[in-house]
């Protein structure tokens, strides 16, 4: 671990002796019962503490973004059909910058193909159909030069998927072939450099950025997978289970990237891994066979869930 | 004696092939065959590389690889065997020059895009049926295309109006043709290894289909369209029915027109195949230490080839899960 997140640790631990867990300062994660800015202190006896497992604390104690939420996307009743088959059914959602939005629900249920819609990923399927509207920024996805979108709208996937070159042209490789002139090496540095310190990853491989990006690690990968994501400055980050193929400590350090950027970039992640959408998420979605039975804050969706098929999801009664 | 385990777990070849376990009687057939298939493979490629080295020590002289031919029956006169090597190298020059961006153009373009899907069909069965001739068919085939008056450029005029179809290009063009399926193949099998997801990073990113593949298919296939190309080499180095017919297997390489280096092109010649043909006890030549020298160099080039191969293919390529 790095001596950042030791020395969160810590401070945590401080203010646990203290007994004070409400008068630290705003911390995100929200007990059911308390006010919004303040967190459940990690060893306050809730039950749900504890099934968020030795990880939780760490995160649950990353400060709330400063910004007030802005709403950059938005889904108006989409809809989207594989040939006869509906995936998605008229779905409509708000992604906001400043926080965390998770789409949850089994197998199937048409979060990935939500997902994969926003930047009209899913185009690329010939069957697919699509209905309703996607904004970005209040203006319809399919008015946007399908790029220029895709540069706005960044998506990290199941699998690290690296390009078979160097970790800096990695990096550069979306910020290349943008204008008709060849942008040089030392033109692309700062902006590469920044990426890799936005995903975390910088101190690593600073001294190897001309290496392959394939020989690093899975959770490397990853993280540089995000980094070139966020080289084209996207406003919206879009995460497909990123965590999947990944060991418990990648994860923990992919999660606290997704946590930390949540204030510059709006971000959606599909996860199948509960705890995992309790520990980034600040607001739920959850889907089952296309539609959207539930949505709200993360601890409304896990403690306290409106639909029937939203409480037995998230008690692992199915899924 | 160890015991049933532990024989069972180290299990020699000669147990297996006793039976001295539960293994049945086909398994044990099986391994059998197996064994002695892989046997005698070793041994006949040995036998070749063993005999052709002697026989290559024995006569192959350093200036052969640097005189031209000359006609003749006296073995110590008749000269070297420049000129087909000069051929050969040529030839596998221009087929490949041909045959490598057509193989990976149609490799991308049956992979990435495939549409219309009906043309994509045809031209999959296209391929297979190239790949299934024979070469003095394709040949055959190409000297009634370059006949053509209208073809006369790249051989040159024999009569008015009729060209003589045979030159370093003609017979490039249809060596182009026997490389083309193997490259096709290996590059299609390269591109497909690689995961969709892979593909959909880049369009992520804002990138379109073409900068995709220039950037990240095409360099990510690197091993798989080598190993393609050198295969379609190796071809090319083999082949002998095309250069009798479409490059006249000439003693010496022959000149057309006067422009350097194109009169060449256009003019006749022969390959390292043609002329141990010819100098094997069955041709005309009737110098088998010539042959033997010739065969032995050839050898040597084709095992280069597949040393390339193997260099190309060793380690591994990029790796992603699916």
């Amino acid at each position: 671990m790095d001596s950042l997140s030791d020395a969160r640790g810590m401070d945590a631990s401080r203010s646990l002796l203290a007994g004070a867990g409400q008068l630290a300062p705003p911390v995100r994660r929200i007990a059911p019962q308390a006010q919004p800015t303040v967190v459940e202190a990690p060893a306050s006896g809730n039950g749900h503490t504890t099934t968020l497992g030795g990880l939780a604390p760490k995160l649950q104690r990353l400060p709330r973004a400063d910004t007030t939420p802005l709403e950059r996307m938005r889904t108006d009743r989409l809809s989207i059909a594989y040939g006869e088959k509906s995936a998605v059914n008229e779905v409509t959602l708000s992604v906001r910058q400043g926080e965390v939005l998770a789409l949850i629900g089994p197998s199937g249920c048409g979060k990935t193909t939500l997902l994969r819609s926003l930047n009209r990923l899913v185009d690329l399927t010939p069957t697919a159909k699509r209905g309703g509207r996607i904004l970005l920024d209040g203006e319809d996805v399919d008015s946007f030069d399908v790029t220029h979108l895709r540069r706005r709208v960044g998506m990290l996937f199941q699998q690290p998927n690296p390009f078979p070159m160097s970790i800096f042209d990695n990096v550069a490789y979306g910020l290349r072939e943008r204008g008709s002139k060849k942008p040089s090496r030392r033109a692309l540095e700062p902006a590469v450099t920044e990426a890799l310190h936005r995903a975390g990853l910088f101190e690593e491989v600073k001294d190897n950025l001309e290496h392959p990006a394939l020989a690093l690690s899975g959770g490397q990968q990853q993280r540089l997978c995000i980094a070139r994501s966020l080289a084209v400055e996207p406003e919206v980050l879009l995460l497909d289970e990123p965590c999947s193929a990944l060991d418990p400590i990648s994860t923990t350090t992919i999660e606290e990237t997704i946590v930390g950027l949540r204030s510059e970039v709006a971000i959606v992640i599909v996860t199948h891994n509960l705890q995992q959408a309790q520990r980034v998420a600040d607001h739920v979605a959850f889907m089952y066979l296309g539609d959207l039975i539930e949505y709200g804050e993360v601890e409304q969706v896990f403690n306290a869930p409106v639909a029937e098929r939203t409480r037995e999801y998230v008690s692992g009664t199915f899924g | 004696m160890s015991t049933h385990a532990q024989s069972s777990r180290q299990l020699g070849l000669y147990a297996r092939l006793r039976g001295g376990d539960s293994w049945s009687i086909g398994d044990r057939l099986g391994v059998a065959a197996a064994w002695g298939a892989g046997l005698l493979l070793c041994l006949i490629a040995a036998a070749i590389v063993l005999y052709m080295l002697v026989r290559g020590i024995q006569y192959l002289r350093l200036d052969e690889i640097f005189s031209h031919p000359v006609a003749g029956t006296d073995q110590s006169k008749n000269g070297g065997f420049l000129d087909p090597l000069e051929g050969t190298l040529l030839l596998t020059v221009i087929g490949t020059a041909i045959a490598a961006p057509v193989g990976v153009g149609i490799a991308v373009w049956l992979t990435e895009y495939g549409r219309p899907a009906g043309l994509a069909r045809a031209v999959e069965s296209c391929i297979e049926i190239v790949a299934g001739t024979p070469s003095i068919v394709l040949a055959i085939f190409g000297l009634l295309v370059f006949q053509q008056g209208f073809f006369s450029f790249l051989s040159y005029e024999a009569t008015p109006g009729v060209a003589f179809g045979r030159s370093f290009f003609t017979a490039g063009v249809v060596m182009s043709l026997i490389a083309l399926p193997l490259i096709v193949g290996a590059s299609r099998e390269a591109l497909h290894s690689i995961p969709r997801h892979v593909r959909e990073a880049s369009y992520a990113l804002g990138k379109d289909r073409i900068s995709t593949i220039r950037r990240v298919l095409l360099p990510a296939s690197r091993r798989g369209i080598g190993t393609g190309v050198a295969l379609g080499m190796g071809r090319i180095v083999g082949d002998t029915a095309i250069v009798v017919i479409l490059l006249g297997a000439s003693l010496q390489n022959d000149p057309e027109g006067s422009i350097p280096g194109l009169s060449l092109l256009q003019g006749t010649g022969s390959t390292l195949t043609t002329y141990v043909y010819n100098n094997s006890p069955v041709g005309e030549g009737g110098s088998p230490e010539k042959a033997y020298a010739a065969a032995f160099v050839l050898l040597l080039i084709v095992i280069g080839l597949n040393f390339a191969v193997d260099l190309i293919t060793r380690g591994r390529g990029p790796s992603w899960t699916r």
